[in-house]
This record gives structure tokens, C-alpha cells and sequence, in this order.
């Protein structure tokens, strides 16, 4: 039998953590919360999410378990809606604004800077968890196209040869 | 009940309320193409996700096309199922799917059995426009014990995932990702092996394409044949004979029994010995464990536990050690027939002819995915060795048998060799739900009240429903049986006596649809339950035909005690014949 295709990773070698105890009562809080229904699986990762940041194997799990659900069955929830993410966001997230202004001006040489400085991929954080790549559509700023959001701060009319200087900035 | 009356390609149809277009169409003899479509409806399992779109029709005074088999009928609706514009989308969805999926045929196991190919005859697909630059979405092979996922091939139809989660109830199998990236996988992507999978097969039973197929061993047992210094005995199961017949054209429900053993006799086995003979000795040690554990209940001990499950079927041994290891001291400790008949030939057979058990290769012909991994337990081995060496499908057997430039349909009948190949009636029947059962309550009635049964035929232990349950007049003493096949039969079942309100001393549960006929490693029923039926009709009717109709009668059985083992559930008895099951469930960084 020939190898095929290995680029797909395994999700789980990626991330590792151990769950405390009361981390564990208030992903049950949230599944009490929307009475363990199937139907709201979607709105209880979502609030598990916004606690918890991110969810990882580990929480999907407790939610299985809780739910009584398959764990693939809420792991093919979380893939499927590209709002879930199973990768913490880093201390200091980047999302670049790719709508249409920001895209005609210029963002995607702008994200292609930030990817080769970072070393990431969207979606992916550093390996020193300092930072995060994301993309996001439009922040009502389209005058100052193209836009970059680091944390709660925003930088205007953002040039690739900017980005290094705007990382150095939270680096120190 | 309400009907709606509509017009499908010209013929008038009169149909209740609900019922798709597809369904009303086959009232008028018309077969809409259908890939994604599954319908099994003695099981009550239907798989319409309306993704492949393979069904679509023109419904006048509709915009877009409509896929039949998930849209119902309206009054007055006027359907086309083969105007140019189906024909043309048809083709179109169907060279699109193609334009993904791996152009390996030639050598694809599931090549002259796979629904894909079928379609793409049927519509006559010549070309694929565009494969020159489009890119294929490609997924990494995961090989388990039993079973390969080999998701370049998968088409997303879901049939797999009905089964595994809507079925069995096992969850190992959901769609994962959107896209070009989706694909049906476990939870996290791990591997099969690492998932809750049960190795039940069933999802290989359904799947359209050669994305989830067998792992093949035709191979180590044709070296093992070729090997002048190694014996090779061989072991079949009840319920390949059933069905072994229709992968050489023979209609479903042919027993061919004698050419099966006339055709392993010529493929160069030494010996040609029956599951049955361990199915009977199953029975003499599971029939005795439920005497056992009935009498200490009846006499109040309080820690014996009732009722007994039966344990032959290693998808259901691997449901409830994952799912229900709080109760693994419930099932039966006495191993599967398989099992029992590994250790048997390795150790009694093996010193009666003078052969060291390295020398010695156990073939085992299943109808079962399961067994592959069953046979690799440690707990089956001695030293590294294992008491079967190799478990290979009905499927498997076919193609070894087809390569080996025999006929199967034109074969003369054989009998299996002595002393491992002979069995009662009551062994056969293993191979259908409710069988293990009504052989064991052939054999316990007997025992327990030292009369002879009026009639073997325990008929209210029998038939298709997912549970049943039945009352045995045992001299006085009533003994409730239930049964289940399936696995999301056997969990309603399995909460019931967590719950404490399980009545039952005793319950038969197999994985598979139907009990081992129906098992994932099957010549393939693509979705016709007629042919489970057939199956079921053969195994009863080979019972019938035996003289010898239960276990305890067999003289080999006898024999076999008398000579090597003593007595059922004897020190010797419970090491070779017995075992002990695992908590199986893992968190994910655990694996």
C-alpha cells in the first residue's frame, strides 16, 4: 500500500493542557446552562469559548462527555465554523483587515510581511505564544485602508515595510 | 391518511403524504440513480443527506433543480426524472465528484463492487473535463487492525457516519472541516485505533467507494500455504456459508457449505475444521456459567450478577469495554467461538497429530471486521504466538478462491475433516440474532431439568426486530431472554440494567444488523435488506437439516471433555476457554 498525504497534522500534537477543577464546573455550568441540548451545542461552544478563549481537545471533550455526545460529533462542530479556533490566540493577536478596501490598498502584501516576520500561517500563534495571526472583514475604518488591529490598537495606512517596526514595539 | 396524487415522467402516482419523490417514483417502476442514498428499511436506517445530488429532477414551476430523495411530494407536482436538463446536471455533478476522487480502479479493492464506478457507467462518464489543472484534496492513510480509511476516496455521502452514529450508536466517525478540507474522521483526526471504533464493519458495509475497505491478509495466508514446514488449519464460520454463494453469482440464502470446504480442501488447507465445533463447546461453557450464576442468584447470593450477556461478538466485546467498562464483569467470561477454537487447535489438535504449535498457522474465514483485531489480542496469545494467526473476511476468501482459478457454483460437495469439524444445529445458528440464545437455551433447559425438549425450535427468539424478548418455561422456573443486534440496540438494553431495571437473565448481543449475516465482512448487501433476510432463511434451514440439534449432544464435544478438558468451566476449561475484559476508554492525550 503506497503513503499518501501526510501535510494534514494531527490538531492534538499541537496542544496539551490539563484542565483544573473548576475550569471543568464551568464548561458544566454552560452545558447546564442550555440544558444539555443537542440543538445548542453551537451556543454552548461559543460561550465556552469566550471563557476560555480557545477550545481545546481537552474542553471539547468535557463538553462530549457532559452532553452526552460523540466528542468527533462536537470536534466536527468546532472545524466546521471557522469562528472556533482549537489554537490560543497569542498575548498580543494580529488580525489584518482583508475586506474590500483595505485588499485593494494593499493588505494582502501586508499579511505576507507579517506571516514571513512572524513565521506563522493565519490562524496559527507564535511558538513563544507572544503572537497570533488573523484576518477579519472590515472595521469601519476604510479611510485609513490598509488597517492592522494589534490587541486593541489600530494602525492606518499600514506598509509591509512598517510591519517589522509595528512587532519590534510589543517584542521589548 | 392524506394522499397527494403527482405525475412523474408522465404516470400518474397516488402516495401518502411525506413520502419523497424518489419513493413515489419507484411506486411507478421508475429508479432514479441515487449514490449518497441508503436505505435500509427492515432496520429502520435511512441515509438521505441530499449532498451528491446524483438524484436530481425537474419539478415544473421550480427555479433550480430538486434532489428526490430528500424533497417530498406536493399535490398536483410534475416531475421529470430524465429531461435533458437532469441528464446533462447528473453528468455534470457526477464528472465533478470524479474530478476528486483518485483514478486508481485497477487497483482498488473495492474495483467491481464499488457504487462510484457503478454510476459512472451507468452514465456513461468518458471524460473528466478539466482534471489536468484542478488540484485533488488528499488525506493521510490510517491503517487500523481491521479496518483502512483511505479518505482520498470518500465522497462525503455519510453513509458511515449514519451507521457508526445513528446505528451503533458508537460515535467513532463525523464529518470534520468544511470544504475542500472536510472528510469524515474521528474526533481530533486521531486514528482509527484511537477513536471509540468497535471495528463492528458496518461502516465498511455501506461505503460507495474504496475509502473504507478491510485490511487485507489474503496474502500471509497464501505465504502460510506456500510454507512446506507450517500446518494449516482452517476454521469458518456459520455465517459465511450463508452468503459466501452470492460473490459467485448464486442467488442470496444458497448454502454452499460442502463446495466451501471443497474449495479450501483445493486452495491446500490441511485441515477444513468448523467455528461450529467451537460454537458448540461456546455453549457448553457459556450454557454452564448461566446455570452457575442463575442457581447462586436463585439461591440469594447477592454478589453474583445477573443477567449474563453473551460474549462471542468482539464488536460488542469493544462497545461495551469503551462505552460500559463500569460492567464489564456482566458478559459472559467464556471467549468467542473463534477464540475457543484457536486455543483448542493449538494445544488438543496439535498434540494429537504431533505438530509444535509454531509450526502450527490458524486460519480463521469471518464474516466479521472485528475478528482481525480480536485475534490480535495479547490476551490470545502464548509467547507471542497467537492461537489464530489470521482472520479473513467472506470477501477475502472470495477473492482468494477467484485467484486461485476455482469455481465455486460448479464445485462438488465436501465434509469437513474430523474431529474439530463437526457441530450440531444448534452451532450454525450462531450465525443469526437470537441463534446463540436459542442454542443456549437448547442446552441449559436440558441441564437444568434433565428432560429431553419436544422442540428444539425456540421460534419467539427469532426474526429482525432490533430487541426482542422472550419468556423460557424452563420446568417451572421462567427465564427471560432478551436480544439485541445492533449496538444502539444493545445500549437501550445496557442502560436499562444500569438503571436496575433490566428483568433479563439472560441477553444475546451482536453488533452487526441482523447478527453475523449481516457482518461488515460480508459480501456486500449495497443496501438491499432483502438479502439479510435470505441469509437469516439459509442458517435456519442448515439447522434443520442436522441431526444433531444441540450442542451437548455433539460426540466430538463430548469426546474433546472426556479427553483433554475435563468438564465445562473446569481449571483447564477457564484457562484455555475464558478470559477477561478492559476498560477501554481513553481521554485524548492518552492514547
Amino acid at each position: 500500500m503506497k503513503s499518501r498525504s501526510t501535510e494534514k497534522l494531527h490538531i492534538m500534537s499541537t496542544v496539551k493542557i490539563e484542565l483544573r477543577k473548576d475550569q471543568i464546573e464551568k464548561i458544566h455550568e454552560f452545558c447546564d446552562e442550555f440544558n444539555n441540548e443537542h440543538g445548542e451545542l453551537i451556543n454552548v461552544l461559543h460561550k465556552t469559548q469566550q471563557a476560555f478563549g480557545y477550545l481545546p481537545a481537552e474542553v471539547q471533550e468535557v463538553i462530549a462527555d457532559k452532553m452526552r455526545l460523540p466528542v468527533a460529533k462536537v470536534y466536527g462542530v468546532v472545524t466546521f465554523y471557522s469562528f472556533f479556533t482549537m489554537i490560543p490566540k497569542g498575548e498580543f493577536p494580529v488580525s489584518i483587515c482583508t475586506g474590500t478596501a483595505c485588499y485593494v490598498r494593499g493588505a494582502e502584501n501586508v499579511l505576507s510581511e507579517f506571516k514571513k516576520q512572524l513565521d506563522i500561517e493565519v490562524g496559527e500563534t507564535s511558538a513563544d505564544g507572544r503572537f497570533s495571526l488573523s484576518c477579519l472583514r472590515c472595521v469601519g475604518a476604510c479611510g485609513l485602508a490598509p488597517v492592522v488591529l494589534v490587541g486593541e490598537k489600530t494602525y492606518g495606512r499600514v506598509a509591509p515595510d512598517d510591519v517589522k517596526e509595528i512587532i519590534e514595539e510589543y517584542r521589548s | 391518511m392524506d394522499h397527494i396524487k403527482l405525475l412523474i415522467d408522465g404516470k400518474t402516482v397516488e402516495v401518502p403524504k411525506g413520502t419523497t419523490v424518489y419513493k413515489a417514483a419507484k411506486e411507478v417502476g421508475i429508479d432514479i440513480p441515487v449514490l449518497c442514498y441508503m436505505d435500509l428499511h427492515d432496520l429502520n436506517i435511512e441515509n438521505k443527506p441530499g449532498g451528491c445530488r446524483i438524484c436530481s429532477v425537474e419539478i415544473e414551476g421550480r427555479r433550480n433543480l430538486a434532489p428526490s430523495c430528500s424533497t417530498n411530494v406536493s399535490e398536483g407536482m410534475v416531475v421529470k426524472t430524465n429531461s435533458m436538463r437532469v441528464i446533462n446536471a447528473r453528468r455534470t455533478v457526477m464528472e465533478l465528484i470524479l474530478s476528486d476522487h483518485p483514478k486508481e480502479c485497477l487497483t482498488c479493492a473495492k474495483s467491481g463492487n464499488c457504487d462510484l464506478q457503478d454510476m459512472a457507467i451507468k452514465l456513461g462518464i468518458r471524460d473528466i473535463p478539466g482534471q489536468e489543472y484542478a488540484e485533488m484534496s488528499t488525506y493521510r492513510l490510517d491503517t487500523s487492525p481491521s479496518i483502512i480509511r483511505e479518505m482520498d476516496k470518500c465522497i462525503m455521502c455519510r453513509r458511515c457516519e449514519t451507521m457508526c452514529n445513528d446505528f451503533q450508536t458508537v460515535g467513532a466517525l463525523n464529518a470534520v472541516n468544511r470544504g475542500f478540507n472536510a472528510v469524515v474522521a474521528p474526533a481530533f483526526e486521531m486514528n482509527l485505533e484511537h477513536s471509540p471504533c468497535t471495528y463492528c464493519g458496518q461502516c465498511v458495509a455501506v461505503c460507495p467507494t474504496g475509502a473504507l475497505t478491510e485490511v487485507d491478509h489474503t496474502a500471509n495466508v497464501i505465504q502460510a500455504l506456500s510454507d512446506p514446514n507450517k500446518t494449516v488449519v482452517v476454521q469458518t464460520a456459520p455465517a459465511v456459508r450463508a452468503a459466501l454463494g452470492e460473490e459467485f453469482g448464486m442467488e442470496p440464502g444458497t448454502r454452499v457449505t460442502g463446495k466451501m470446504v471443497s474449495a479450501l480442501k483445493n486452495l491446500g488447507f490441511d485441515y477444513v475444521f468448523d467455528t461450529d465445533f467451537a460454537a458448540d463447546l461456546t455453549i457448553m461453557e457459556e450454557g454452564t456459567e448461566l446455570l452457575d450464576r442463575l442457581s447462586r442468584h436463585l439461591d440469594g447470593d447477592k454478589d453474583v450478577q445477573l443477567p449474563i450477556l453473551t460474549s462471542c461478538c468482539p464488536g460488542w466485546v469493544n462497545f461495551f469495554e469503551y462505552h460500559f467498562p463500569e460492567m464489564k464483569d456482566i458478559p459472559s467470561t467464556a471467549r468467542s467461538p473463534q477464540q475457543m477454537f484457536g486455543s483448542i487447535a493449538k494445544t488438543y489438535f496439535a498434540e494429537k497429530i504431533g505438530v509444535k504449535r509454531e509450526e502450527m498457522v490458524v486460519v480463521s474465514i469471518m464474516p466479521c471486521l472485528a475478528k482481525k483485531y480480536e485475534c490480535q489480542r495479547d490476551e490470545f496469545s502464548v509467547d507471542g504466538n497467537p492461537d489464530v494467526d489470521f482472520s479473513i473476511s467472506t470477501r477475502e476468501l472470495a477473492h482468494l478462491i477467484k485467484q486461485a482459478n476455482l469455481d465455486l457454483s460448479t464445485m462438488t460437495d465436501s465434509e469437513f475433516d474430523s474431529p474439530l469439524g463437526e457441530s450440531s444445529g444448534a452451532a450454525v445458528i450462531f450465525g443469526a440474532t437470537g441463534g446463540v440464545i436459542e442454542a443456549a437455551t437448547r442446552t441449559a433447559y436440558e441441564l437444568q431439568t434433565g428432560k429431553t425438549l419436544e422442540s428444539v425450535d425456540f421460534k419467539q427468539l427469532r426474526g429482525l426486530e432490533g430487541i426482542r424478548s422472550a419468556t423460557v418455561d424452563f420446568d417451572g422456573l421462567e427465564i427471560k431472554i432478551g436480544i439485541a443486534h445492533g449496538l444502539g440496540n444493545a445500549r437501550k438494553l445496557l442502560e436499562e440494567i444500569k438503571a436496575g431495571r433490566s428483568e433479563f437473565h439472560a441477553i444475546e448481543i451482536m453488533a452487526c444488523p441482523g447478527g453475523c449475516i449481516g457482518g461488515g465482512g460480508q459480501p456486500l448487501h449495497h443496501g438491499n435488506s432483502d438479502i439479510l433476510k435470505a441469509r437469516t432463511r439459509a442458517i435456519y434451514e442448515e439447522d434443520e437439516a442436522k441431526t444433531l440439534r444441540k450442542s451437548h449432544e455433539n460426540p466430538y464435544i463430548i469426546k474433546l471433555y472426556e479427553e483433554f478438558l475435563d468438564q465445562p468451566m473446569s481449571e483447564k476449561a477457564h484457562k484455555l476457554l475464558h478470559t477477561h475484559y478492559f476498560e477501554r476508554k481513553r481521554k485524548v492525550f492518552e492514547v
